[in-house]
């Protein structure tokens, strides 16, 4: 550490005032301060002290997904594995394929064959991911003079896991700009943004190229490869309808555990929620909203249900299936906690959290063009968050001024 | 001269319809899709709100204050059902395809901005020029949008395929985004980006200021 310390402390007088690389300073100070946290602390009034600061929670957010993160790695090498054994396709040939022969095989019982095969789809998305969105936050660090944020960590970390495996590199890399300069750069970096920027991107890449986000062929990187989603078989033909691609039967806890396909890192119900237990024991994620967006998608759901309809089977799915299926528990551990584009206010984290749970229920049942909805449902709630915060506020003032005269 | 000039340039960057006014923005969105709706459009919008000025601006001394909105609404009405039924004639395809958005630049904020704000004051010739340039400064926004969104949503420009489709088995994918109406918002707030980092005497006051991530002062270490 000390070795490191004194690194830094000799190459600081190049990226200050006067210094060579000035122009690189926030790059400096990115790493420096990952390393080592600042001495400087904030001047102006209204400040809360505490040992966390805002790159240690960034972190801490990073460390959370990675079980989830490296579950979907084994198991989007599983699925895959799985499907080309039934298709009786013996080697991957493109790439991809050349890593993965590298080290491993294509058995589907062997984990780390399914691990590595994983690895060789997610870490080329992870690392474009990052090297693009690092490149327009440094830029714009440069130009408009503020630091590059760890923020950007978690960002780029969530972005890579909600894309399909199959997904291109280019669009990736389209996607994570779009997120990062649209989404929250233009409107001030990070702490400014009111959309999530990993959640934005995603949104421009879901319109812009529906064919490689959405559909049945995406969700398991196989040439030739079809087979629907959990969801879009729910929507299709409810709860009895579900079955793995090979013709089994997919039961609750294969939905739970992740043995199912999806978007990298949100098949797993119980990688998540170890996730979730971090984040919620540090007390970075807030409580209130993953409650609330869980309370909000099982009301209505339980509503669905009552209502009942002959033609949708949407509305008999009961309120536990919608928990395992799509990016629910992804998005209300992840995304709707993000604490710069939820709501600030106590009760407005309730109400913020079960606007998502209503929204996504309402949008996976009743709207047929968009078998998932968490992530429009979460983009929906973050554009309300301000007003919620405002009415909180304003309900809060009126009794107070009502309580004192 | 130079005040000539003036009129029929200014609106084009200097003082732009719908870049700095924020004006006229709905067709903008609309008609956009492609290029050559996109170029009728213009000349339409442009024809209209030139000759709107100078007939209102002819009649401006013996329009009573009290009833004159309505006065430039029925010279604005009668322009529009003329070009409406040109187009219906000469280019009935196109006419089909801009449907109701002819219609409405009865109602389009530029038009009727420039014959209250400007052809009710001054003499005809600069109130023509005034249209024209205005015209001509919804057209710029209007077709550097039409560019982008037909170049990158569907590979072509004017109907003619440029960037070569993979539907048609070409390596070029079709941002689908692109031919939804929304995109146009992200271009045009590109666009005035673009024009205020080019211009920035044209960036409004902000509202308030926006405070610093941390005003950062050395800790006291005790």
């Amino acid at each position: 550490m000390k070795a490191i310390q004194s690194f830094f402390e000799r190459i600081e007088p190049n990226f200050t005032k006067g210094g060579k690389f000035h122009a690189l300073f926030p790059l400096y100070e990115m790493f420096d301060t990952f390393f080592f946290q600042p001495s400087t602390v904030t001047g102006s009034a209204a400040h809360v002290r505490d040992g966390l600061d805002l790159k240690r929670v960034m972190i801490t957010v990073w460390l959370a997904t990675f079980p989830a993160m490296f579950y979907g790695m084994y198991n989007l090498g599983y699925q895959a594995n799985t499907a080309m054994a039934a298709m009786g396709i013996t080697e991957v040939d493109n790439w991809h394929g050349a890593i993965i022969s590298l080290l491993a095989g294509y058995d589907p019982n062997s984990l780390w064959d399914c691990f590595w095969h994983g690895a060789a789809y997610f870490v080329p998305i992870y690392v474009t991911t990052f090297v693009v969105g690092i490149a327009w936050e440094l830029l714009f660090a440069v130009k408009r003079n503020h630091e590059i944020n760890e923020g950007f960590f978690v960002t780029s970390v969530l972005f890579a896991l909600i894309v399909p495996p199959s997904v291109p590199l280019w669009q990736v890399a389209l996607g994570i700009s779009f997120g990062v300069v649209i989404g929250k750069e233009v409107f001030g970096g990070t702490g400014k943004n009111f959309l999530n920027p990993a959640l934005t991107g995603r949104a421009f890449l879901f319109f812009s190229y529906p064919a490689q986000m959405s559909g049945d062929t995406v969700w398991t990187a196989v040439d030739g490869f079809s087979g629907a989603t959990p969801l879009s078989q729910l929507a299709s033909g409810g709860v009895d309808s579900l079955q793995q691609p090979s013709g089994e039967m997919l039961t609750w806890f294969d939905a739970f555990s992740g043995n199912i396909q999806g978007s990298i890192g949100e098949v797993s119900g119980i990688a998540i929620l170890l996730g979730a237990a971090l984040l919620l024991l540090t007390r970075i994620a807030s409580w209130r909203i993953m409650a609330g967006v869980l309370l909000g998608m099982v009301a209505t759901s339980l509503l669905f249900n009552a209502i009942g309809s002959e033609t949708n089977p949407m509305f008999s799915v009961p309120w536990h299936w919608h928990l395992v299926v799509g990016g629910f528990l992804f998005g209300a551990v992840f995304m709707a906690t993000d604490p710069v584009s939820a709501a600030m206010t106590d009760t407005g984290k309730w109400v913020f959290g079960a606007l998502i749970g209503v929204m996504v229920v309402l949008i996976r049942v009743v709207n047929p063009a968009f078998p998932e909805g968490m992530m429009l449902a979460i983009l929906f709630a973050n554009l309300c968050a301000p007003l919620i915060d405002h009415y909180v506020v304003q309900a809060n003032i009126k009794r107070r001024v009502a309580r004192s005269g | 001269m130079s005040q000539t000039k003036d009129v029929l340039i200014s609106p084009i960057f200097n003082n732009n319809p719908i870049a700095l006014q924020i004006l006229g923005i709905c067709s903008a969105l609309a008609v956009t899709t492609s290029l050559n709706t996109t170029l009728v459009m213009c000349i339409a919008l442009t024809t209209v709100c030139a000759f709107s000025n100078l007939f209102i601006s002819l009649i401006r001394n013996h329009i009573p204050s009290s009833i004159r909105i309505i006065v430039q609404m029925t010279i604005i009405a009668s322009l529009v059902i003329v070009v409406d039924q040109i187009l219906q004639a000469y280019a009935y395809a196109i006419s089909k395809q801009l449907s109701v958005f002819v219609g409405l630049i009865i109602t389009n904020c530029i038009v009727m901005g420039r014959a209250e704000a400007f052809a009710m004051k001054n003499p005809p010739m600069p109130s023509f020029l005034d249209g024209v340039g205005n015209g001509l400064g919804y057209s710029v926004v209007l077709l550097f949008v039409g560019v982008i969104r037909e170049l990158f949503g569907s590979g072509s420009l004017f109907g003619v395929n440029i960037l070569p489709l993979v539907a048609d088995g070409g390596w070029y994918q079709g941002n689908g985004l692109l031919l939804l109406p929304p995109s146009a918002f992200f271009i045009i707030g590109l666009f005035i980006w673009l024009l205020r980092s080019y211009q920035p005497e044209q960036v409004e006051e902000s509202d308030f200021d926006i405070m610093p991530q941390s005003a950062n002062t050395e800790a006291h270490h005790a």
